[in-house]
């Protein structure tokens, strides 16, 4: 049996997970305690966390424990933590189950990494469709000050510590670090130019950490259980669990919590397989961020980075998207190419207009109008996007394309010379 | 917070609002723009307007302009009428390969209405949106605050035959 919820769904099977109650009866808060009794020092804490291996899980994989020294704990003024939970790159839900089911160790977890980094306060970026989990985590946080467990002077500790939601309104790129941080500043979700970064310039100019809810949310248990415990659930460039969120294709799509390494294969099993009988034909394992491989590649790898990355795509954010044998590739790239082009901030050129004008070429050779060198044009156009604008949406929005002309050439070639899709008789 | 204001931020939007300005440092009323102007289209019937934006701009002390720029960015602002009831009907990758293309047809039909209009009733509107972060459900919709997942044509007769 594959072992399952062992870190961020470890109380997803119970029925009110998401009570204090419940939390403190599955060990929860204890760390917390530990920490303001002066137990476990922030360089403590660092070291376990760099023990445990644990890689961000909001898409770039950057190791956790070494973006929290970049902190200066002993700085003066205000320093905060941010919690992302903007999850929109297409495929991905599942921070929206941690915030569901599991809002105190979100809570927990942003306080254990604000009190390393030396943060007054802490905020969780929620993304605005988000009601019903922004309600769980705004309730946790209410359960928790009244518990006394949050605000000021804890539990006799001497130390102050705020923590709040904020609320998104609809935009994915408020998931990249700096245009959240603009956001949480009452502005446009547009990019900053790095550097400076935000350990040293963050939220109201003030040194702060960005991490994924499921990194925060991680961190209670690695504490609880230890860093080498995490780190050989995992491989070794990657320790731990990972939560996969699996769509499209499948009988039971739905969050797996499985260790890193696990075999796509099973991974595959335990979403209940290819629905309708039907075979694979193409996996986007990482959000519509990453390379998509054709269903070959991705049977024969395993959901960690860097057998991911062999197989020519990235783990990205563990958003696993399958599809079937009966998938036209062309329009599900003519649809990501959209999504970036309405997504794009607008603020660098390349990006701006290159993500209209592949969509408008995809869409073209769509609608039986493409031209032979349409090909060309679109690999061309990408290359103009990538590494030349301020943020990763713009290298995000060429991948797709460039990894599905590569796999799926024959598809786009279908359109351009017949004006219909293989699937179609003419 | 001039006196004269004498429009929708007042009684329960306004305290709604000063929960959410009493969350940011204090120097920085700004950060609750978000919430200020979705607390006003809500009470507006869902849609935003010159003056409300105005209205916020004084309130949380921004420039207008300040206000439009984060009004026009964001996808759940609307600045054209909707129905009271708002469809956002997911057409992303996740959705699209499960039937929302089908099934945004299928309502369009049903509602005699097209994405972006009204229906003649006021009832209704259609809105396709992007990845709502609910793929493991696709095909699904946002309405008002709510998701409603794993939808096909039954499921949304009981949904819309069952609204107000
Ligand atoms: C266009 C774009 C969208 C992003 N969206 C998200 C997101 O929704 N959630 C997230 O955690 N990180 C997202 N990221 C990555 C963040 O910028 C940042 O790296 C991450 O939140 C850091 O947390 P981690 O180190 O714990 O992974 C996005 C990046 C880009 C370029
Ligand atoms: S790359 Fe695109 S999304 Fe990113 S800052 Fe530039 S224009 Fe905005
Ligand atoms: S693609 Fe529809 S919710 Fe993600």
């Amino acid at each position: 049996m594959l072992p399952l919820n062992e870190c961020c769904y470890r109380l997803n099977h119970l029925d009110t997970p998401w009570d204090i109650e419940t939390y403190i009866e599955n060990g929860g808060y204890q760390i917390w305690k530990q920490v303001l009794a002066g137990e476990l020092s922030p360089q403590e804490i660092i070291d376990e966390i760099k023990t445990s291996n644990i890689r961000g899980r909001g898409g770039a994989g950057f190791p956790t424990g070494l973006k929290w020294s970049f902190m200066n704990r002993a700085a003066p003024g205000p320093k905060y933590i941010l919690c992302n939970s903007d999850e929109g790159e297409p495929g991905t839900f599942k921070d929206r189950d941690i915030l569901r089911y599991n809002p105190h160790q979100l809570v927990e977890g942003m306080m254990i990494a604000g009190y390393t980094i030396g943060a007054t306060a802490g905020y969780n970026y929620i993304r605005g469709e988000f009601w019903e989990p922004y309600k769980r985590f705004h309730n946790a946080i209410e359960q928790a000050r009244e518990a006394g467990l949050l605000g000021e002077n804890i539990l006799g500790s001497g130390y102050d510590f705020e923590l709040h939601a904020h609320l998104g309104a609809g935009a994915y790129i408020c998931g990249e670090e700096t245009a959240l941080i603009e956001s949480l500043e009452g502005k446009k979700g547009q990019p900053r130019f790095k550097p400076p970064f935000p350990a040293s310039y963050g939220a109201w100019g003030k040194p702060t950490t960005v991490n994924n809810t499921e990194t925060l949310a991680s961190i209670p248990v690695i504490l609880a259980k230890g860093g080498e415990w995490f780190r050989d659930l995992g491989v070794e460039n990657a320790g731990g669990t990972k939560c996969y969120a699996v769509s499209g294709h499948v009988e039971k799509p739905g969050n797996f919590e499985v260790r890193m390494g696990t075999p796509f294969k099973d991974l595959l099993e335990a979403a209940g397989g290819i629905w309708k009988g039907r075979e694979l034909k193409a996996v986007i394992p990482g959000g519509a961020s990453t390379a998509v491989l054709p269903g070959e590649k991705a049977l024969a790898m395993n959901m960690d980075y860097d057998s991911i990355a062999k197989s020519g795509s990235f783990l990205g954010a563990g958003s696993v998207i399958i599809m079937d044998d009966h998938t036209d590739m062309v329009k599900a790239c003519e649809r990501l190419s959209w999504f970036y082009h309405e997504e794009s901030c607008g603020q660098c050129t390349p990006c701006r207009e290159g993500t209209g004008w592949m969509y408008r070429v995809i869409h073209r050779i769509r609608q039986g109008k493409g031209r032979p060198e349409d090909i060309e044009l679109l690999r061309n156009v990408g290359g103009k996007i990538m590494g030349k604008v301020i943020c990763g949406l713009g290298d995000a929005a060429a991948t797709p394309v460039s990894s599905f002309l590569e796999h799926f050439e024959h598809e786009f070639r279908h359109y351009i010379d017949h004006g219909c899709s293989i699937f179609d008789r003419q | 917070m001039s006196a004269a204001s004498q429009g929708m931020i007042q009684g329960d939007v306004q305290s709604r609002i000063d929960k959410w300005v009493a969350r940011y440092p204090s120097d920085q009323p700004q950060s609750a723009v978000m919430a200020a102007l979705r607390i006003v289209q809500e009470a507006n019937g869902g849609q935003l307007t010159t003056a409300l934006m105005d209205e916020v701009a004084d309130y949380l002390g921004m420039t207008p302009i300040a206000v439009y720029e984060v009004a026009t960015f964001y996808s759940m602002y609307e600045h054209q009428p909707v129905g009271r009831h708002k469809l956002c009907v997911c057409t992303n990758i996740s959705c699209m390969l499960r039937g929302s293309d089908e099934l945004l047809d299928y309502m369009k039909q049903k509602l005699d209405v097209e994405v972006g209009q009204v229906t003649a009733d006021g009832k209704f509107s259609i809105k396709t949106v992007e990845c709502l972060g609910a793929c493991g459900g696709a095909p699904m919709m946002m309405l008002g605050k709510d998701y409603y997942e794993n939808l096909d044509e039954k499921r949304v007769d009981e949904i819309l035959d069952g609204l107000e």
